[in-house]
């Protein structure tokens, strides 16, 4: 029981730091940018690709996959992305289901179609026994590194004169232009922060979530489904919903496994039928 | 305005019905179509391809491009559609494919009636996740409920009884062609009636603007709940036919890339005028059988860079590009002395 708990934790904690940086995009520029996975993807070939071609040890890795991911992610937005913001959202749509397909089919094309795992080093494999309780130390790994993660993010939100900026964009991106506050340039670098972490978030799931060229299709529903529940205007909107979505994800597919599928999806309509507008939004989400 | 002013309930009556003429590239075009039944016999396989899914492209473009819903997951009802009309044929329940096809539809609709309360909740984004999500649980359930659905290997050992008992689905395609034709033709007719009614005028306003819509006296949520479930009896034909011509359903019918492929299908075309549906299945499907001959694995990469280029490049533009057609159209218009007329 508190196994599956401290699992579903685990599990919950990496969709945040997977989706957090879609919340972010979708509320400073009105962005669906479906994409977001495709970026979750190569952070996670990067960490299978530096582990087992060339030796770069697993920790050294990590922030290695965070790079590459925040590195591409700037450069698509600078010179693909720009071009959207101020299109419809159907554009929008188009665009960046456009840009999974042809990551997908990239993906397919450099590393097969076979799922691929990263060497795990052994300090992380096996279990803890903690009060009796069974944790995954790869697992433990994770709540530790987005944990930390959150809450770093929820400082520079909430303490910092960048997180003020953002938050006055996100509230009213006319009015913050008109204080003299550069967008363009916050959005990149927000685009491009939250791009790696995706990418962090995919290198670190490489292990629970499995990584194939179908993950940006496979795990988009779970993004949406954390943004427009989790809203878009606070780091703890998205956080709560990633936690309920991990620990409703794992309990579901351990106790009816037969339905587990359906468990999400049903979260996801009992939402919406109560809180059409999300559950933790303080704006609706435009 | 010249001449008597007539009243203004007669002016609109008018200009409505003008709007509703038809216009000589339709008839090109819809003589093409059946010219292609004696033209072109050996392409009836792929002919009826792009027949199903024209029709679905169709049931997509009373939607997006009427009514502005976006959704990701219109395959939901396609799949419903597809499964309804091959589980039908194999039981035995309707023999009749003709009868089998409306059942299927008429449950494809029933489901999109159903789901239509969830997706039209809130904004663009939380339409894509619920639409796209309504599909992922159809496919889950057809996948789990295997001893109906044949699950993950489709549902086999389906055969078609004869149309209105006399014409036998052959395996060059040259009924199913036929057959797949017609169906569209009807249902065709059937849309464009309703887009050139009040009603679909409607559906118009409410898709330049929700708020005025309502304001006007358009009940919004009612109308989207209609057209909603119209679109998804259609995609349930559309599903059906590939069923029915095929003797085949699997778990692909739901897929995302089926509903992804169809925005392009549709984008290709043009929203809004009917036709861009039937014109992007057509070019999407020589596209794909080009293609696909070429790199059969790597095809969504392809699809892709299309979605990404006619963004990029812009809708607006690619529709200045048309010009030359327009122009043409609007030359061979006799609709538009009848339209001032009406005035």
């Amino acid at each position: 029981m508190l196994t599956i708990l401290f699992d579903g934790i685990a599990y919950g904690m990496l969709l945040f730091v997977l989706a957090c940086g879609l919340s972010v995009t979708l509320g400073l520029m009105n962005l669906i940018n479906l994409a977001h996975g495709a970026f979750a993807m190569a952070g996670g070939y990067a960490l299978v690709i530096l582990v087992n071609n060339y030796g770069v040890p697993f920790w050294a890795a990590l922030p290695l996959a965070f790079v590459v991911s925040a590195l591409l992610g700037l450069v698509l937005e600078k010179t693909l992305y720009v071009h959207v913001y101020r299109k419809s959202h159907l554009d929008q749509v188009l665009f960046t289901i456009g840009l999974v397909f042809m990551a997908v089919a990239m993906a397919d094309y450099t590393m097969g179609m076979t799922q691929v795992f990263a060497r795990v080093p052994p300090e992380l494999q096996g279990q803890l026994q903690v009060f009796g309780i069974g944790m995954g130390r790869y697992r433990l790994l994770i709540i530790v590194i987005c944990g930390a993660l959150a809450l770093g993010l929820q400082y520079v939100l909430v303490h910092t004169r960048f997180g003020s900026r953002l938050r006055a964009a996100v509230d009213d991106q006319r009015v913050a232009r008109g204080l003299g506050i550069n967008v363009g340039h916050i959005f990149t670098l927000t685009f491009a922060f939250g791009s790696g972490l995706a990418g962090l978030g995919g290198a670190l799931g490489t292990e629970i979530l499995g990584l194939d060229p179908a993950f940006p299709l496979k795990y988009m529903i779970y993004f949406l489904i954390v943004v427009t529940v989790g809203g878009t205007s606070s780091i703890t909107g998205p956080f709560l919903a990633s936690l309920l979505l991990g620990i409703a994800d794992v309990a579901g597919k351990y106790y009816v496994p037969k339905l587990g599928a359906f468990v999400i999806y049903t979260i996801m309509i009992v939402v919406l039928i109560w809180r059409p507008q999300g559950l933790f939004t303080r704006t609706a989400a435009r | 305005m010249t001449g008597p002013s007539l009243p203004t309930a007669q002016v609109a009556a008018n200009l409505l019905a003008a709007r509703a003429r038809w216009h000589p590239l339709e008839f090109a075009f819809w003589l093409t179509a059946f010219a292609a039944i004696w033209l072109l016999p050996n392409r009836h396989l792929i002919l009826t391809e792009i027949a199903w899914l024209g029709l679905f492209a169709l049931s997509l473009d009373l939607i997006l491009g009427y009514a502005g819903i976006i959704s990701l997951g219109h395959a939901a009802f396609f799949g419903v559609g597809a499964y309804a009309a091959a589980l039908l044929a194999k039981h035995g329940l309707i023999n009749e494919p003709v009868l089998a096809l409306i059942a299927a539809g008429a449950i494809a609709g029933l489901v999109g009636f159903a789901t239509s309360f969830l997706v039209l909740r809130g904004s663009d984004l939380t339409r894509l996740m619920v639409s796209l999500g309504v599909a992922l649980i159809l496919r889950e359930l057809a996948n789990q409920f295997s001893w109906l659905t044949g699950g993950a290997d489709g549902l086999q050992g389906v055969t078609m009884q004869p149309i209105l008992g006399r014409f036998r689905f052959d395996m060059f395609g040259h009924n199913s062609y036929v057959y797949a034709l017609l169906v569209l033709f009807v249902l065709f007719l059937l849309a464009r009636r309703l887009m050139a009614s009040p009603f679909g005028l409607s559906l118009v306003a409410i898709k330049g603007n929700p708020l005025r819509a309502r304001a006007l006296g358009i009940s919004v949520e009612a109308r989207l709940v209609a057209i909603y479930t119209v679109a998804a009896f259609y995609a349930g034909i559309a599903g059906g036919l590939l069923a029915q011509t095929q003797a085949f359903a699997s778990l692909d019918v739901f897929s995302f890339d089926r509903s992804a492929d169809l925005l392009l299908v549709l984008i290709i075309g043009g929203t809004g005028y009917l036709y861009g549906g039937l014109i992007g299945a057509v070019i999407f499907k020589l596209m794909q059988d080009f293609l696909a001959t070429l790199t059969p694995q790597y095809w969504p990469f392809w699809i892709g860079l299309l979605l990404v280029l006619i963004v990029l490049v812009g809708r607006e533009r690619m529709r200045r590009w048309a010009r030359p057609v327009r122009v043409l159209a609007a030359k061979l218009d006799w609709r538009r002395p009848a339209a001032e007329q009406a005035r």
